[in-house]
């Protein structure tokens, strides 16, 4: 890792709230028979970006799908363990799962953006919450979601084009303000950039940058640099355990476990 | 000698041919000096031997017996193998090391599947030429607008120019009306709901053991033979009909209804439609879905807000071809629908349909030149471009959307 990267670890590390927003303890997946998660515990906070890091088939992203209950969605799939969300256990009958997700939002690895316009994209969230009493209101949301994002001046003329017409870089901000457009209090996101060139990576990492502090964010990537450039903390996975977490200077300059300094200096995955 | 003993004859042949042709390879195979010196494997050796025997056989067989002389023929025969033979002896003798025995086999197999596939499309363009030929000698008799737009259709036609009613009327308005109404309307307010609705259960919310056991379930309707879904719609679903109407107050409820019709279409096209909605459905990306879901969407706002819309082309391609199945239809009214060529919005009413006219008008014994066999032509022709506009239409439709997710 180059020196420069290091000076940026290390600058990241501002303070701003530490209590930690969400909570998972001794967390098990299974996917039918197979064991896919083995017991992870890992405090989330507005404070810090946490970044996954790992081989493909870790866990990592099974386990960022437990922070929103997206497992529920796969059949067959089986979750174990607690998970709190400012205290509340998100597995508890009196939790609801519609109000989770807004509260938890989601960005995929690919870029989805609905087969709509850019506006309605947008608006998706905060119609089926209700969050908008008037147009003007809603209106208000759209704009101020995209200009977080850092899509509004590129957008703002075009509302009503089809949000799938943009660029693969431009969608997937675009799902990001469609993420943060219901002020969700976590931002999920699964490998967000892989399917972006480097200058649309560069762009969604300022936003992270950006958006840190404000949401919770925890980013899954297959990508090291990134995890360094961007997070504060890091948790390493193999084989469907947590194998170290910790800040993301010390694993990638000073990792504990083998297995994780293996992985980062190129040995495996 | 017999046809059918010449063929399984020249097919013997052929059979011996690959033996033998096979065994020659085989040995000179052995023979080489490493296997790379030899082009091809033994058996495509074989293979040519017994296409080169089949062949110019079968070819002069079937020349033969297009030329039109089925009765014992010595003559004929002996040359039919003789070919067989010859090609045979031809091709054994081509046979060594260095023959490409496998590019030859290969391009032969192109060319058999090639043949197959010009003969359905050559039949089908056959079908049409008569088609447009004979509706061509009907419209020399009725004029063409008289056809499309008048509204009285009556085809009988005296024989004896005393006979009373010795005029008909071939204005196919009321019948292209009762096409409409069963198959485009009726049916289509039956099968869309119910197949779409069927469609969205079963993709999205039903569990793995229950889309098993429903889908095929449904599917089976699809296997049930017109002609019974025919027996149901008049004798079951029409008289029930009437007494809804004679209960309602309808006075001329009749004993055939375009509703009976139209409603045990709809029940026959509700898997069509359901699989059809189905296919669309699931071509909607999981990640689209997962996106909604993401959000906080619950399952009916997911498949209502997200999926339909993107589903939708694919659902309306889906939709043409149900209709332009269900146009053409026929058992069902014939048997349920009626012969009665009434231009009426009412449903209790009995009406007719294109097809049902069809087999109305050839059924029997029938002299072909007059004005009213050669109108179940002219219907076929209108049908068929019908047919064929809304077919073409929808896979437009379905192919364009399918890009979109590819």
């Amino acid at each position: 890792m180059s020196i420069d990267t290091l000076a940026r670890v290390a600058q990241n590390q501002r303070s701003v709230d530490a209590r930690p927003l969400m909570t998972a303890r001794d967390v098990h997946v299974w996917y039918g028979p197979k064991h896919a998660l083995k017991g992870v515990s890992l405090d989330i906070t507005r404070e810090n970006v946490t970044a996954f890091i790992g081989p493909s088939g870790c866990g990592k992203s099974t386990f960022l799908r437990c922070f929103n209950r997206m497992n529920d969605t796969v059949a067959g799939a089986r979750v174990e363990g607690r998970i709190e969300l400012d205290g509340q256990d998100i597995h508890a009958p009196e939790m609801d799962v519609v109000q989770l997700r807004a509260r938890v939002g989601m960005v995929f690895q690919k870029p989805n953006p609905f087969p709509k316009s850019i506006y309605e994209n947008v608006a998706y969230g905060p119609r089926i919450h209700g969050l908008a009493a008037s147009q003007g209101e809603l209106d208000h949301i759209v704009e101020h979601s995209l200009q977080r994002a850092g899509l509004w001046d590129e957008v703002k003329d075009r509302l009503q084009d089809s949000g799938t017409a943009l660029s693969g870089g431009q969608q997937q901000r675009l799902c990001i303000a469609r993420a943060i457009a219901v002020d969700p209090e976590v931002v999920l996101m699964d490998e967000p950039c892989s399917a972006l060139d480097p200058i649309a990576t560069a762009k969604v990492e300022e936003l992270i940058e950006e958006l840190r502090g404000r949401y919770a964010i925890v980013i899954v990537t297959h990508n090291m640099q990134q995890a360094a450039r961007v997070s504060q903390k890091t948790a390493f996975f193999h084989l469907g355990e947590m194998v170290e977490y910790g800040d993301t200077s010390q694993i990638f300059t000073n990792p504990r476990e083998a297995r994780t300094r293996d992985y980062i200096t190129g040995r495996y995955g | 000698m017999d046809a059918t003993f010449l063929l399984l004859l020249a097919c013997g042949l052929a059979l011996f041919g690959y033996v033998l042709g096979r065994q020659r390879a085989a040995a000179f195979t052995a023979r080489a000096p490493s296997w790379r010196a030899v082009h091809s494997r033994p058996g495509f050796h074989g293979s040519f031997v017994a296409l080169a025997v089949a062949i110019p056989a079968l070819l002069l067989l079937g020349i033969w017996a297009a030329v039109g002389r089925p009765g014992p023929s010595a003559v004929g025969a002996a040359i039919v193998l003789l070919a067989g033979l010859a090609g045979g002896a031809l091709a054994l003798r081509r046979l060594e090391p260095s023959f490409r025995a496998r590019t030859w086999v290969e391009r032969a197999t192109m060319l058999v599947l090639l043949a197959a596939s010009v003969l359905a499309i050559v039949t089908t363009v056959g079908i049409v030429l008569s088609l447009i030929v004979e509706s061509i000698r009907f419209f020399e008799r009725v004029p063409v607008t008289e056809f499309l737009f008048g509204t009285r259709w009556s085809p009988q036609t005296a024989i004896r120019a005393d006979q009373v009613g010795s005029s008909g009327a071939f204005g196919a308005v009321p019948l292209f009306w009762g096409t409409i109404f069963i198959g485009a309307i009726i049916a289509m307010a039956v099968a869309v709901p119910l197949g779409l609705l069927s469609a969205i259960y079963l993709s999205q919310y039903a569990s793995g053991i229950a889309r098993r056991i429903l889908k095929p379930v449904l599917e089976v309707l699809a296997g049930v033979p017109t002609v019974v879904y025919g027996y149901f719609a008049a004798l079951t679903v029409a008289p029930a009909v009437r007494q809804l109407g004679l209960s309602l107050g309808i006075e001329d409820a009749s004993a055939e209804s375009a509703l009976a019709a139209g409603l045990v279409m709809g029940i026959m096209i509700i898997p069509f439609v359901s699989s059809m909605a189905d296919d669309a459905i699931n071509a909607v990306p999981q990640a689209m879905r997962d996106g909604s879901l993401a959000m906080g969407a619950t399952s009916s706002e997911t498949v209502r807000l997200v999926i339909i819309p993107a589903a939708l082309p694919g659902i309306v391609g889906g939709i043409l071809l149900a209709v332009s199945r269900a146009i053409g239809e026929t058992m069902i009214v014939v048997m349920a629908a009626g012969l009665a060529a009434n231009l009426t919005l009412n449903p209790f009413k009995s009406v007719t349909t294109v097809t049902a006219q069809i087999v109305q008008l050839l059924t029997g014994d029938q002299e072909f030149d007059s004005a009213k066999t050669l109108s179940a032509f002219a219907l076929g022709l209108v049908l068929f471009l019908i047919t064929l506009v809304l077919n073409i239409w929808a896979l437009r439709i379905v192919k364009r959307y399918r890009e979109a997710y590819e």
